[in-house]
């Protein structure tokens, strides 16, 4: 009885779990933004352009100083990355290293649009943020 | 007997819903709140500020800027100390309300009162760390332990050193200075 009953306990924790997380992977969501951006244009995603624009460094304004993905999120998707102006720790990028990545379509773009922005100056182009997520996909 | 204990075990699953989101619950109105030592300035208690402005930065308190300061911040986040902190219009709205109601002229909180009371009235500062009050609390602090401290960098960290600046307390008690230790003025 007392077994049977512990079962139950745990069922109902299972069920509860179920119904809060209900998250989605993150592949899912990553592919269904890519079949998105390829009905706006986008060719196949290519990691290996995502895995140039990564480390090309632009300038901006009239400066000396320089911008790439890789000022915060460091040259490894693997690593834990730092915010140049505030010092905050950036968590890996890498799925696999961190089960929250790219599980949120919202979340995506609205850090492609920021960060974007304050990288480039400009958006990303749809076939840029598909080279993007399959280049943290292969993470 | 068997009945009432399946009853109650379908009945768990909405009191336990229900329970994990009544302890999230923020206590500050709670009868005995007078026993409690109050925290300098109001924590912060909106998820979506917390989310949108704390993932990049330390979630200062909005008690730490007047109601026109912060207006002026949330309608320029495009270029936001020169990073570009865009927020959905929805999301926008509803951070902008939370500053607002609980900016540094709208809260009854200490921390609050001192820095209304070192800004003149038509000041709107954009930067925390220009408040007067702010810059005469620290400035028996030498450089060496914060500027030029790599793991401090800047007085804007707040809490590099308040060890429980999250909860809205910065007291002298606890401030621990990394590489240094305890601060005593």
């Amino acid at each position: 009885m007392n077994k049977q009953r512990l079962l139950h306990v745990f069922i109902l924790v299972l069920f509860a779990g179920l119904v809060l997380v209900n998250g989605q992977s993150h592949a899912s969501v990553a592919n269904d933004l890519i079949t998105e951006y390829q009905q706006s244009g986008a060719q196949q995603p290519n990691p290996e352009n995502a895995r140039e624009l990564w480390t090309q460094k632009f300038r901006y304004k009239k400066g000396e100083n320089t911008r790439s993905c890789a000022s915060c999120h460091t040259d490894n998707l693997r690593s834990t990355g730092k915010h140049v102006r505030t010092n905050k720790a950036i968590e890996p990028l890498s799925p696999s290293l961190n089960s929250e990545r790219l599980t949120d379509a919202k979340k995506i773009e609205k850090w492609f649009k920021r960060n974007c922005k304050w990288t480039f100056g400009r958006e990303c182009s749809p076939q840029e943020k598909s080279d993007f997520l399959s280049y943290i996909l292969s993470h | 007997m068997k009945r009432a204990y399946w009853f109650s075990m379908i009945m768990a699953i909405p009191l336990l819903t229900l329970g994990s989101l009544s302890f999230g619950d923020d206590d500050d109105d709670n009868f005995f709140k007078f026993w409690k030592r109050q925290p300098g300035i109001a924590p912060v208690t909106n998820v979506l500020y917390k989310e949108e402005c704390g993932s990049c930065h330390f979630a200062y308190q909005p008690g730490w800027l007047p109601e026109q300061s912060w207006r002026e911040m949330m309608s320029n986040l495009e270029d936001h100390f020169e990073d570009n902190a865009e927020l959905s219009p929805a999301n926008q709205k509803v951070i902008l309300d939370y500053l607002v109601n609980n900016s540094a002229d709208n809260a009854d909180y200490r921390r609050s009162k001192k820095i209304m009371r070192s800004l003149g009235d038509a000041s709107t500062p954009q930067r925390i760390t220009e408040i007067s009050y702010i810059k005469h609390e620290h400035d028996e602090i030498p450089a060496q332990l914060i500027s030029k401290n790599d793991k401090v960098a800047s007085l804007s960290h707040c809490d590099a050193c308040h060890q429980d600046a999250d909860k809205g307390s910065f007291s002298e008690r606890q401030i621990k200075i990394p590489g240094h230790g305890k601060w005593d003025d």
